[in-house]
C-alpha cells in the first residue's frame, strides 16, 4: 500500500528530529509489501482511483464522473506541478454538496495505527447524526476504533494526528473533511502512541 | 467683482420660508436620531407579510426576520386586510376603511398651483382690475376655476402644508426673475419670460407643498361620500393593479365589498395620493360576496349564488375596466366560495371544500387548471408548511426558539426534504401548461376541511393538505408559498382565510364550514404549552387573514421562516460555522495554532535548503474560438497555451499563445499577460466570448477576442487569466481607498489602481496603460471617495454599498475573497419596436412597403427583432415578466402606446397627425440576472444617481460623517446621514424639497452640491456644511443656451456639466464668495459622461473614438494638462474603451510628484484653485 508522505511521516517518524532522513532504495523492491508501479501513468492512476473511491463516499461519484477527462488531468498535473491554485480550481467542485444537504453523504477516511497488524480502517460515517447533529472527531473515533480514545477520566495514552497537527475531539468531521483532506481527498488520521516523555 | 451670493428662488415674505426649511430638517435629524434604524432593515432587501390573528391584531413578517411583528399601530382591530409594497389597505371591526402607509426617509408631497392673473392698465400699469370678460383674477392653469389662495384647502387631516404658498420663478429651466410674472398679448395665449410692447395680460404661478404626515398609522378614509350613496359597512376589500401602470406613479386598484353585495371602487389613489378621492359603484350582475384584484389586469369576485365574475376591459387608460362576464363554477352543484387571482392564475374554493386553479392565458379563453392534490402533497407540499394548526402545537413547544409565529414545525424536516431545494421541484410541476388542462380533481381528505384559498401573481402558490400523522393537530391548514423561477421578482400575493371556532363571529371568511370540533379542541389544548412569548402568553397567534401583496419571495431565497432557529436544524448550523466565531472558536483557533507551530518547526529552520526539484514551468492548453484579425472577420478554432514560470525572485509570469491555421499553415500569436491591462467578458446570447486589452490592442480599439464553448469553460480562463494579470502586477485583495472605479455597457465593474504618476503635471501615465481588473456585482453607476466608501447603483436603481470583498460573479475559488460576497441581482427591460404603415384602405397595418424596415425591429429598425424570437441578452439573464407597452419613450404616445411619424427614420411624436403614415411601439419585456458580487443593498428607497464628497487623505481623520446625497427613482434629492468608513451605507435619508424632480447629482469637496433637474438647468444648493449637512436653499442657474443639462461633476473647485448633445460645459468664474459662477464654457463635444476628482482632474466617457482598426463607443478619456491656472485643461488622452458607460474618479487624491511646476503656484491667483473654504 502506498501511503502520502506526509502520513508515512505523522505515522513512523513524528517524534524523531528534523531534517527527515531517508534511505533511498534501488533494488530489492519489496513486492510483497508494496504494490510495484512500473511507470508515472501507474502512480497516475492510482491516484485518481482513490479520487474516485472518496467522490464515491461523498457524492456517490457523481462529481467526478461529471468531470471531463482535462478536470481530472488539471488534478493531477496541479499535484505533481505543486500549484495550489491549478489544482484547487477543480478539487474545490469535489468539496462543495448540494445545500439543502449539510454535508457529503460519507466522509472519506481512513484510520491508522502503528500498535495493530491491520492497514487502516475504514467504514461508511455520515457527517450528520440523525438529530441533525454535526459529527465531530470524537464521535468517529468513539465509533469506528474506541481504544484510540481515552476514557473520560483516564490518561491519554494516544494521540490523534492529522497532518501533523493534533486537532481537537470536538472539531466537526464535516469540516476536518473539507479542509484537511489529503490531494487523493481522504482524511488519513493516524493514531500513534503518546510520547513518553 | 464677485457677486454676493444671492437666493435666486424667494418665496414671498422669503426669509420665513428660508428659516423653516432648516428647522423642519433639523427636527427630521433629531427624529433619525432618536430612532435608530435596524441594521437588518437598512442592508436586506425585505418586503413583509401581513396578517391579522382571531382577535383583529395586525402583524408583519418581514422577509428578511423571523419574529411577527405587531403592526406600529395596534390601536384598531382588524377584519380584513390587502397588503402592497408600500401600503396596507384593511377593515377594521367598526367597519371603516383604513389605509396604513409605511414609513419612509422620503415625504409624500403633492403640489398645489395657483396662478395669478393680472392686465394691464394705461393708468396704473400691470393692476388687478380685470376685464369682465377676463379669468378669476386668481385661477388654476386653465383659468376656468376660481382658485383663490386661502380657498384651497387640504384635502383630509391625513396632511399637512410643508410651507406657505411662494411663487415658481423657475419657467421651463430660465429663471424668469421679476417676481415670477409671465407675458402674454392676451388671456388664452402662449407666456413669454419678458415683457413686450404688445403684453397686456401676465401671470404668475403660486405653489405650496403638501405632505402626506399619517404614516405607520392606520389612516380612516374619510366617508364624507353622501350617506345615500354608501349605505352599508364594507365586507370585503382588494388591493391590486400596481403593475398596471409603470412607476413613479404607483397608481393602485382598490376595489371593495359592501354588505349588500355591491362592488365599489377607489378612484384616484396614487403613491402621491394614498387615500384616492372617492368611491365610485359599479353596477354587478348580482350580488357579490368577495373581491380579489392581481396585480396586473385580473379581477375576480364571486357571487352570493356561487358564480365568479370577471372583470374585463381594465387596462391603464381605463383601470376600472369597462365589463364583467361571469364563469361558471367548475361543479353545478357546488358554487364558488372564494377566489383569489394572481398575475396569471386563479385560485378558487368552491363550497365543498376544493380547491380550484385556474390559469389564464389570455383574456378570451380561461384555461383550467385542476390542482391535483396527490402531486401538490406528495411532492410541492412537506417541505414548505406553512402549517398553522401545528404551529400551534410546536409553537407551544418550540415557541422559546423559535419565537411565536415561525410556522415550521418538525414535521417539515422530518420529511427529509430542506426548503430550498424543493421549491425548483415544485415550480416545475405547478408551472400552467397552457393548452392542457389537466384532471380537475379535489382534494380528496376528509378530515382536512379546506376553506381558505390563496394565490400568487403566477407564482406565489398555496394550498391546503393534512399534515402527516406525526402532527397532532390534523385538522390542520397548511398554505405554501414561494414564487415561479421564471418570476421570482414578482410579488406574491397569499391572501389566507381560516376558520376559528372560538370566536367565530370575526372570522370575515365565507368558508365557516364544518371544522371538526374535536381535533381543534385537541389543538387548542396544546396551546398553554407555550412558555415564553414575546406577546404574552396568552398570544399565540391565530391566524384570521393574510396578504402577501407586498412580499416578494425570490426562488432562490426563501425567507428563513420556515426552519426551527434552534440549532437542530442542520442547515442553520452549517451557516453558523461560518458565521458564530463564539461557537467554533476553540477547535478552530486550536487547529490554525497548531498549524502555525508545525509549518514553524517543520519549515521554517529548513529555508536555506535548496528546492529539489526547480519546476518552473506549467502549461494550460485548451481549445478556444478566436476572432481573427484579418478580413473579413470570423471566429477562427484556434489551441490557447498558457505558459506560466516562476522567475528566480518567486515572481511569476505567463505567456499566453493562440495557436492557429491560416492557408494550411500553422501559425501562433502570443501575449505577455503582465502587458494585459483588461480581460472584459463580453456574452451575448450566443457566444461565450471574452477580449484581452494590451496598451496597443486598446490604441488599435482591436482587443483580443477569445470565446470558449460552455460558460464554465469561459469563467475558467477567465479566472485563470486574471489571476495570471493580477500575479503579474502584484495586485491582490480589496481594491485600495483611491482605486478608480469604471462600469461597461454590460454592467461589469471595473477597478484601476491609480499609480502615483497618473496625475502627474508633467508626463503623466498614459491611461491606456491603466491595469483594469474586474469585480463581482452588476451595476450600471459606481461611485467612490478616498475614505473607501463605495456605491453603486444597478440597472433596476437598486442602491448597493461596497462591502470590502473582492471577487464572486464569475471569479470563484482564489479569485475571491471568502467573506464579503453576497448574492446581487438586477432587472433591466429589453426593448423591441412594432412598426405599421398606412394606407389608404386598412388603415395602419403590419404590411409595410418593400423597402420598409422590419415590421418587428430594434430602435434602429435594421434588425429583425419579434416578441418570440427575442432572447435575453445573454445566457445570464432571464426573463421575469411578458412583453408590454412601454409608455414612457421620449417623444409621447397615444393611449395605445403608438408613436407617429411621416416616415421611418424620422422623429416620432405621440399624436398622429394628417401627414403621419407610419407609426411604431415600443414593447418592453423585464428580465433579471443573479450574479454575486462585494455589494450589499442600501433599501428601500430606489435611486438614479448618487455623489459621495471627495476628500483629500490630509481632510482624513476630520471625524465628521462623509457627506453623500443622492437623487431618487421619483427624483427627489436626498442626503444620506451617518455614513462613515465604519459604516458606509450610513443610516437613514434627509429629504431635501425640490419643485421639480432632479436627475444628476454631485458634491465638491468643500460641500458644493451641484444637481441637474428635469427641465434642464442646473440648481446650486447653499450652504451646506457638516453641520447643516442639507443645506438651506436652492440657487436656480440657468443652463447653457438652448441646451439641456443632464449631469454634474464637482471636484475640489472645478464644476463640469454636460448637456443632452453630448457637450461638456465648465462652469466659469466661480469663486468662494461666489460659488455659482457666472457662466458655462464650452470645453469639448462627445461626451456621455464626466467624472471629476478631488484634484479637479477631468476624466469622461467618449462617445465614439477612432482607432487605427476599428471605431469604440465608450472610451475612458483624460483630459490633459489640468492646472491649478488652467482648470479646462487642453486635449484628450485616449484609455480602455469599447463599451464603457461610466467611470468614478472621485476617489484617487493621489497627487502626482511635483516638479517645474511648483514654483509657478505662488503665482496663480488664490481663487483659482484654493478650496472655497467652509
Amino acid at each position: 500500500m502506498h501511503y502520502p508522505i506526509g502520513l508515512l511521516f505523522d505515522l513512523l517518524a513524528s517524534s524523531s528530529a528534523l531534517p527527515w532522513n531517508i534511505t533511498v532504495h534501488f533494488k530489492s523492491f519489496p513486492e510483497k509489501d508494496l504494490l510495484h508501479c512500473p511507470s508515472k501513468d501507474a502512480i497516475e492512476a492510482h491516484f485518481m482511483s482513490c479520487m474516485k473511491e472518496a467522490d464515491a463516499l461523498k457524492h456517490k461519484s457523481q462529481v467526478i464522473n461529471e468531470m471531463q477527462k482535462k478536470d481530472h488531468k488539471q488534478l493531477w498535473m496541479g499535484l505533481q506541478n505543486d500549484r495550489f491554485d491549478q489544482f484547487w480550481a477543480i478539487n474545490r467542485k469535489l468539496m462543495e454538496y448540494p445545500a439543502e444537504e449539510n454535508g457529503f453523504r460519507y466522509i472519506p477516511f481512513r484510520i491508522y495505527q502503528t500498535t495493530t497488524e491491520r492497514p487502516f480502517i475504514q467504514k461508511l460515517f455520515r457527517p450528520v447524526a440523525a438529530d441533525g447533529q454535526l459529527h465531530t472527531l470524537g464521535d468517529l473515533l468513539k465509533e469506528v476504533c474506541p481504544s484510540a480514545v481515552a476514557p473520560e477520566d483516564g490518561e491519554k495514552k494516544n494521540q490523534v494526528m492529522i497532518h501533523g497537527i493534533e486537532p481537537m475531539l470536538e472539531t466537526p468531521l464535516q469540516w476536518l473533511s473539507e479542509h484537511l483532506s489529503y490531494p487523493d481527498n481522504f482524511l488519513h488520521i493516524s493514531i500513534i502512541p503518546q510520547p513518553t516523555d | 467683482m464677485p457677486l454676493p451670493a444671492r437666493p435666486l428662488a424667494r418665496a414671498p415674505g422669503g426669509e420665513a420660508r428660508l428659516s423653516r426649511q432648516p428647522r423642519s430638517q433639523r427636527s427630521r435629524l433629531r427624529l433619525a436620531r432618536r430612532r435608530p434604524r435596524l441594521p437588518l432593515a437598512a442592508t436586506m432587501p425585505n418586503s413583509v407579510l401581513w396578517a391579522v390573528d382571531l382577535f383583529g391584531r395586525v402583524y408583519t413578517l418581514s422577509t428578511a426576520g423571523q419574529y411577527w411583528e405587531l403592526c406600529k399601530d395596534a390601536q384598531l382591530e382588524f377584519k380584513r386586510v390587502s397588503a402592497t409594497t408600500q401600503c396596507c389597505w384593511g377593515i377594521a371591526c367598526d367597519n371603516q376603511v383604513y389605509v396604513y402607509v409605511c414609513a419612509s426617509d422620503v415625504p409624500i408631497r403633492r403640489r398645489e398651483e395657483a396662478y395669478e392673473n393680472q392686465r394691464w392698465n394705461p393708468v396704473g400699469g400691470f393692476c388687478e382690475k380685470l376685464l369682465l370678460s377676463d379669468r378669476w383674477l386668481w385661477s388654476d392653469v386653465s383659468g376656468l376655476q376660481h382658485r383663490p389662495l386661502d380657498g384651497v384647502a387640504l384635502p383630509s387631516p391625513h396632511w399637512e402644508w410643508e410651507s406657505d404658498w411662494y411663487v415658481d420663478e423657475n419657467f421651463g429651466g430660465e429663471p424668469t426673475e421679476k417676481g415670477g410674472w409671465t407675458y402674454a398679448i392676451d388671456f388664452p395665449a402662449t407666456y413669454t419670460r419678458d415683457k413686450k410692447w404688445n403684453s397686456c395680460v401676465r401671470r404668475r404661478k403660486w405653489i405650496r407643498y403638501r405632505r402626506y404626515k399619517s404614516r405607520d398609522i392606520w389612516a380612516k378614509i374619510p366617508s364624507k361620500d353622501d350617506p345615500k350613496e354608501l349605505p352599508d359597512p364594507f365586507n370585503d376589500l382588494s388591493v391590486g393593479g400596481w403593475e398596471i401602470m409603470e412607476e413613479p406613479v404607483g397608481r393602485l386598484s382598490v376595489w371593495a365589498v359592501s354588505l349588500q353585495g355591491r362592488v365599489w371602487y377607489r378612484e384616484d389613489v396614487s403613491h402621491s395620493n394614498p387615500e384616492g378621492s372617492s368611491w365610485s359603484l359599479l353596477d354587478t350582475p348580482g350580488e357579490v360576496v368577495q373581491i380579489s384584484c392581481g396585480p396586473h389586469d385580473l379581477l375576480w369576485a364571486t357571487l352570493w349564488e356561487g358564480q365568479a365574475l370577471v372583470r374585463e376591459g381594465i387596462n391603464r387608460s381605463n383601470p376600472k375596466g369597462s365589463s364583467w362576464s361571469i364563469v361558471e363554477p367548475p361543479g353545478s352543484e357546488n358554487g364558488i366560495m372564494h377566489v383569489s387571482v394572481g398575475v396569471s392564475v386563479v385560485w378558487a374554493v368552491t363550497k365543498d371544500r376544493k380547491v380550484w386553479g385556474i390559469g389564464c392565458e389570455d383574456r378570451a379563453v380561461y384555461f383550467r387548471q385542476g390542482v391535483t392534490p396527490s402531486e401538490l402533497s406528495g411532492k410541492t407540499w412537506k417541505a414548505i408548511v406553512v402549517a398553522r394548526e401545528c404551529d400551534r402545537s410546536h409553537s407551544g413547544s418550540s415557541s422559546s426558539l423559535l419565537s411565536a409565529g415561525c410556522f415550521f414545525g418538525d414535521e417539515v424536516r422530518g420529511s427529509g426534504e430542506s426548503a430550498p431545494s424543493d421549491t425548483d421541484a415544485s415550480s416545475e410541476i405547478e408551472r400552467p401548461g397552457p393548452g392542457q388542462p389537466l384532471p380537475a380533481e379535489p382534494l380528496d381528505d376528509s378530515r382536512n376541511p379546506t376553506g381558505s384559498l390563496a394565490s400568487g401573481p403566477g407564482a406565489g402558490r398555496t394550498t391546503e393538505d393534512t399534515v402527516e400523522d406525526a402532527c397532532p393537530a390534523k385538522s390542520g391548514r397548511e398554505a405554501r408559498l414561494d414564487t415561479h423561477p421564471g418570476q421570482a421578482s414578482t410579488l406574491a400575493e397569499l391572501p389566507w382565510t381560516n376558520i376559528d371556532l372560538k370566536e367565530p363571529k370575526k372570522v370575515p371568511s365565507h368558508s365557516a364550514a364544518s371544522f371538526p370540533e374535536t381535533n381543534s379542541l385537541s389543538s387548542l389544548g396544546i396551546l398553554p404549552l407555550g412558555l415564553e412569548e414575546p406577546y404574552g402568553a396568552d398570544d399565540h397567534p391565530l391566524w384570521a387573514w393574510v396578504s402577501a401583496g407586498g412580499c416578494a419571495v425570490e426562488a432562490c431565497a426563501v425567507p428563513r421562516w420556515f426552519t426551527v432557529q434552534a440549532g437542530l436544524s442542520p442547515s442553520v448550523q452549517t451557516l453558523s460555522l461560518s458565521i458564530t466565531p463564539a461557537q467554533t472558536a476553540a477547535w478552530r483557533k486550536q487547529i490554525f495554532q497548531q498549524l502555525t507551530e508545525r509549518t514553524k518547526r517543520e519549515l521554517e529552520n529548513f529555508r536555506h535548503y535548496e528546492q529539489a526539484v526547480e519546476q518552473s514551468v506549467w502549461v494550460k492548453t485548451g481549445a478556444l474560438q478566436w476572432w481573427c484579425d484579418w478580413k473579413p472577420h470570423k471566429w477562427l478554432d484556434v489551441r490557447v497555451a498558457l505558459e506560466q514560470f516562476t522567475g528566480h525572485d518567486g515572481a511569476r509570469d505567463s505567456i499566453l499563445f493562440i495557436y492557429y491555421v491560416v492557408h494550411e499553415e500553422k501559425k501562433y500569436i502570443h501575449m505577455f499577460l503582465n502587458e494585459v491591462t483588461a480581460l472584459v467578458p463580453v456574452l451575448n446570447e450566443t457566444k461565450h466570448s471574452f477580449a484581452l486589452y494590451t496598451p496597443e490592442r486598446t490604441r488599435q480599439r482591436w482587443p483580443v477576442r477569445l470565446a470558449a464553448a460552455t460558460e464554465q469553460d469561459m469563467n475558467d480562463w477567465l479566472a485563470l487569466l486574471s489571476l495570471s494579470c493580477c500575479e503579474s502586477r502584484k495586485v491582490q485583495g480589496r481594491p485600495s481607498p483611491q482605486a478608480i472605479w469604471s462600469v461597461t455597457c454590460k454592467g461589469d465593474i471595473f477597478v484601476s489602481e491609480p499609480s502615483l504618476d497618473l496625475e502627474a503635471h508633467e508626463h503623466p501615465l498614459p491611461c491606456d496603460q491603466m491595469f483594469w481588473r474586474q469585480m463581482g456585482g452588476h451595476l450600471r453607476v459606481v461611485e467612490a471617495n478616498s475614505r473607501g466608501v463605495v456605491w453603486g447603483l444597478g440597472y433596476d436603481h437598486t442602491a448597493w454599498v461596497y462591502t470590502g470583498g473582492y471577487g464572486g460573479g464569475c471569479f470563484q475559488g482564489l479569485a475571491s475573497s471568502t467573506s464579503n460576497i453576497y448574492t446581487q441581482s438586477d432587472v433591466k427591460c429589453v426593448h423591441i419596436y412594432e412598426n405599421q404603415r398606412w394606407n389608404p384602405v386598412t388603415g395602419y397595418t403590419s404590411r409595410g412597403l418593400p423597402t420598409d424596415r422590419y415590421m418587428w425591429s430594434d430602435a434602429s429598425g435594421l434588425q429583425e427583432c419579434t416578441k418570440a424570437g427575442t432572447k435575453p441578452p445573454s445566457l445570464q439573464w432571464a426573463w421575469v415578466s411578458d412583453w408590454f407597452v412601454d409608455f414612457s419613450v421620449p417623444g409621447g404616445t397615444d393611449q395605445e402606446g403608438w408613436q407617429y411619424a411621416s416616415d421611418f427614420p424620422a422623429s416620432y411624436h405621440g399624436s398622429k397627425t394628417m401627414k403621419d403614415f407610419v407609426r411604431r411601439r415600443c414593447w418592453a419585456r423585464k428580465c433579471k440576472l443573479v450574479t454575486s458580487g462585494p455589494w450589499l443593498e442600501v433599501a428601500p428607497i430606489a435611486l438614479r444617481d448618487v455623489s459621495i464628497i471627495p476628500e483629500s487623505p490630509s481632510a482624513e481623520g476630520s471625524g465628521h460623517s462623509i457627506a453623500l446625497w443622492a437623487i431618487s427613482d421619483k427624483g427627489d434629492v436626498l442626503c444620506r446621514l451617518g455614513v462613515s468608513e465604519l459604516n458606509p451605507a450610513g443610516s437613514s435619508w434627509l429629504h431635501v424639497g425640490t419643485d421639480q424632480p432632479f436627475m444628476s447629482i454631485s458634491i465638491g469637496a468643500c460641500y458644493q452640491v451641484w444637481a441637474v433637474a428635469r427641465d434642464g438647468s442646473a440648481f446650486y444648493r447653499g450652504s451646506v456644511y457638516p453641520s447643516q449637512p442639507a443645506g438651506d436653499c436652492w440657487y436656480h442657474i440657468p443652463p447653457p443656451p438652448r441646451q439641456r443639462l443632464k449631469q454634474v461633476s464637482v471636484g475640489q473647485t472645478s464644476v463640469y456639466a454636460l448637456d443632452d448633445n453630448g457637450n461638456l460645459w465648465y462652469r466659469q468664474g466661480i469663486t468662494p464668495s461666489y460659488p455659482q459662477g457666472s457662466s458655462w464654457e464650452h470645453v469639448s463635444n462627445n461626451v456621455c459622461r464626466v467624472s471629476v476628482g478631488p484634484l479637479d482632474q477631468v476624466w469622461v466617457i467618449a462617445s465614439k473614438v477612432q482607432g487605427s482598426h476599428s471605431l469604440s463607443r465608450g472610451t475612458v478619456c483624460h483630459r490633459t494638462g489640468v492646472q491649478p491656472h488652467e482648470p479646462k485643461g487642453q486635449g484628450w488622452d485616449y484609455g480602455i474603451g469599447g463599451g464603457w458607460d461610466h467611470i468614478s474618479v472621485r476617489a484617487n487624491a493621489t497627487r502626482g510628484p511635483r516638479s517645474s511646476s511648483q514654483e509657478q503656484e505662488p503665482s496663480a491667483p488664490p481663487e483659482a484653485y484654493g478650496p472655497i473654504c467652509c
